[in-house]
């Protein structure tokens, strides 16, 4: 009713994460994570390898329960959503995994569809339909009905892509979408994700491919310990003289990446 | 009488009617035995603490002892509770208590088809358990509830891997099906001995039988390998 009043009408901010915390195992993995998307935005979450971030996305789909804190969307409280509200919140946001995550038994196809069917209750056809044309979307369509045995790292990536975006997503996580791909691979799915953005998708997105991510983003999260250290524009944190934890982490990947 | 005789009169006619009987055990039996093996093996892999415990015990119980023995309790042991009953409760409770005497027919069926279900759990079981995590995941971040992601995720990729297993229990089944003699079922093996016995014709009785169990595992096992290939996903390797 008027809760959503309150939130200021001008604010284009559609997710806001609040300190969020998480221990697992006894180890403190998430100390009171706050950020914020605008409606929108590209922003670009990079950090030391178990420094948190698959946690921190799980941990706003409520994949993985946060202990504390809250994950608003649109002004919307995750925290105090119902079981039932909370598969509706989920299907809101799209989460791209590191390995792609396909359901082995399905086609192409019907990893798109499924969830329309299943989820949403469309009518085969019409499921098909969309499904048809999100794999259009990221140039899989002549793939519709390979399973995903059949496909590559990158063809299996886009199809997940596209099973979200089926979904019409708000906001879509990232989870180093291109870290378990072939490097002749990455390219394909980067283009993907650069036409998301230009097509004003909002996205948090966890990535060590810095080249490409200072172009699409003017914020990059710096995570270290289950705390995001450093927040600011790209030119300011990978200047050639910065200081920042940012830039030496930037050094040490172009180092293994060999460029 | 002549042996053409016997073969053509007797004993093809009669194996030919307990072969009925044996279906009809064993198709009920197999199916029952899926669905409780698919129901306990989500509970044992997916379920709470105490549940887990619960299905580990059924599990146990009918693994870690003779089916004959679990057979002869089904048809002259539960029986026996009845009378203890109506001498507690009196005549009243003749309603509840008569659902204590099986019929030989119920009898076997429950029999094998306990029997049976915990053994198909153990392979569902295992199916599940070796389904990558990331895939649940998936499901729910696409908005799945968790009932949905069993039944349209979990459920179809683990029959696909505890197919090969599932369908050994079943060519099982077949054959311990033939223990229903015991609690006085004319199937397969019952009318072989009924017939034997009368005419002190044992080797051509037995061996006649032997045969339709060869013929009936042969058919399932074509069957099942149809069922496997019609499931198979192209690309993966399949398990022989
Ligand atoms: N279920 C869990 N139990 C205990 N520790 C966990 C669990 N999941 C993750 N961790 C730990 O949390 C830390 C952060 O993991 P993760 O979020 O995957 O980091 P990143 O994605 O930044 O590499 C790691 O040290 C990892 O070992
Ligand atoms: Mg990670």
């Amino acid at each position: 009713m008027t809760l959503d009043k309150l939130v200021d009408p001008d604010s284009q901010t559609l997710l806001e994460v609040r300190e969020l915390s998480k221990t697992l195992g006894g180890k403190k993995i998430l100390d009171k994570v706050s950020l914020t998307l605008d409606k929108g935005e590209f922003k670009v979450l990079i950090g030391p390898s178990g420094s948190g971030k698959s946690t921190l996305l799980q941990c706003i789909h409520f994949l993985i329960p946060p202990d504390t804190g809250d994950v608003l969307l649109d002004g919307k409280s995750a925290r105090e959503m119902s079981h039932r509200d909370i598969t509706l919140f989920r299907r809101e946001i799209g989460m791209i995994f590191q390995d792609f995550n396909l359901f082995d038994h399905l086609t192409a196809k019907d990893n798109v569809a499924i969830a329309l069917r299943r989820v949403k209750g469309m009518k085969k056809k019409d499921a098909y339909d969309r499904a048809l044309s999100e794999l259009t979307r990221v140039g899989l369509l002549d793939k519709a009905d390979l399973f995903p045995a059949e496909l590559s790292g990158g063809q299996k990536q886009r199809v997940s892509i596209a099973r979200a975006l089926a979904m019409d997503p708000k906001i879509m996580l990232l989870d180093e979408p291109t870290s378990a791909l072939d490097p002749e691979l990455i390219g394909e799915v980067l283009n993907v994700i650069q036409g998301l953005s230009e097509s004003g998708m909002t996205m948090l997105m966890v990535t060590h491919q810095l080249g490409f991510a200072r172009h699409f983003t003017n914020e990059m999260l710096f995570m270290e310990d289950g705390r995001i250290t450093e927040r600011g524009a790209p030119e300011e944190l990978l200047a050639i003289d910065s200081t920042f934890r940012t830039k030496e982490f930037s050094l040490k990947l172009s180092k293994i990446q060999g460029h | 009488m002549g042996t053409w005789e016997f073969y053509l009169n007797i004993l093809i006619p009669a194996l030919n009617k307990g072969l009925l009987v044996s279906i009809q055990i064993i198709v009920p039996s197999a199916i029952l035995g899926v669905i409780i093996g698919i129901l306990v093996g989500a509970g044992r892999a997916l379920g709470s603490k105490w549940l887990t415990v619960i299905l580990d015990s059924y599990v146990a119980v009918f693994r870690g002892t003779p089916l004959v023995v679990q057979l002869m309790l089904w048809f002259y042991g539960l029986p026996s509770i009845r009378l203890i009953l109506e001498a507690h409760f009196g005549p009243e409770i003749r309603p509840i208590s008569n659902l204590f005497l099986l019929s030989p027919y119920v009898a076997s069926v429950a029999a094998f088809a306990m029997c049976s279900g915990a053994y198909q759990s153990e392979y569902i079981r295992g199916a599940i358990l070796s389904i990558k995590k990331g895939q649940f995941k998936a499901a729910l971040s696409l908005g799945f509830t968790k009932s949905q992601t069993f039944w349209h995720i979990t459920c179809p990729m683990a029959i696909r891997r505890a197919l090969p297993g599932c369908g050994n229990e079943i060519i099982y089944l077949i054959k311990y099906s033939s223990l229903a003699m015991i609690v006085t079922m004319s199937e397969l093996t019952g009318e072989a001995k009924g017939i034997a016995s009368l005419y002190f014709r044992h080797l051509e009785c037995y061996l006649l039988t032997a045969v339709y169990y060869l013929l009936l595992v042969t058919i399932a096992s074509f069957i099942l390998k149809k069922i496997e290939n019609y499931l198979a996903i192209p690309g993966q390797l399949r398990s022989q």
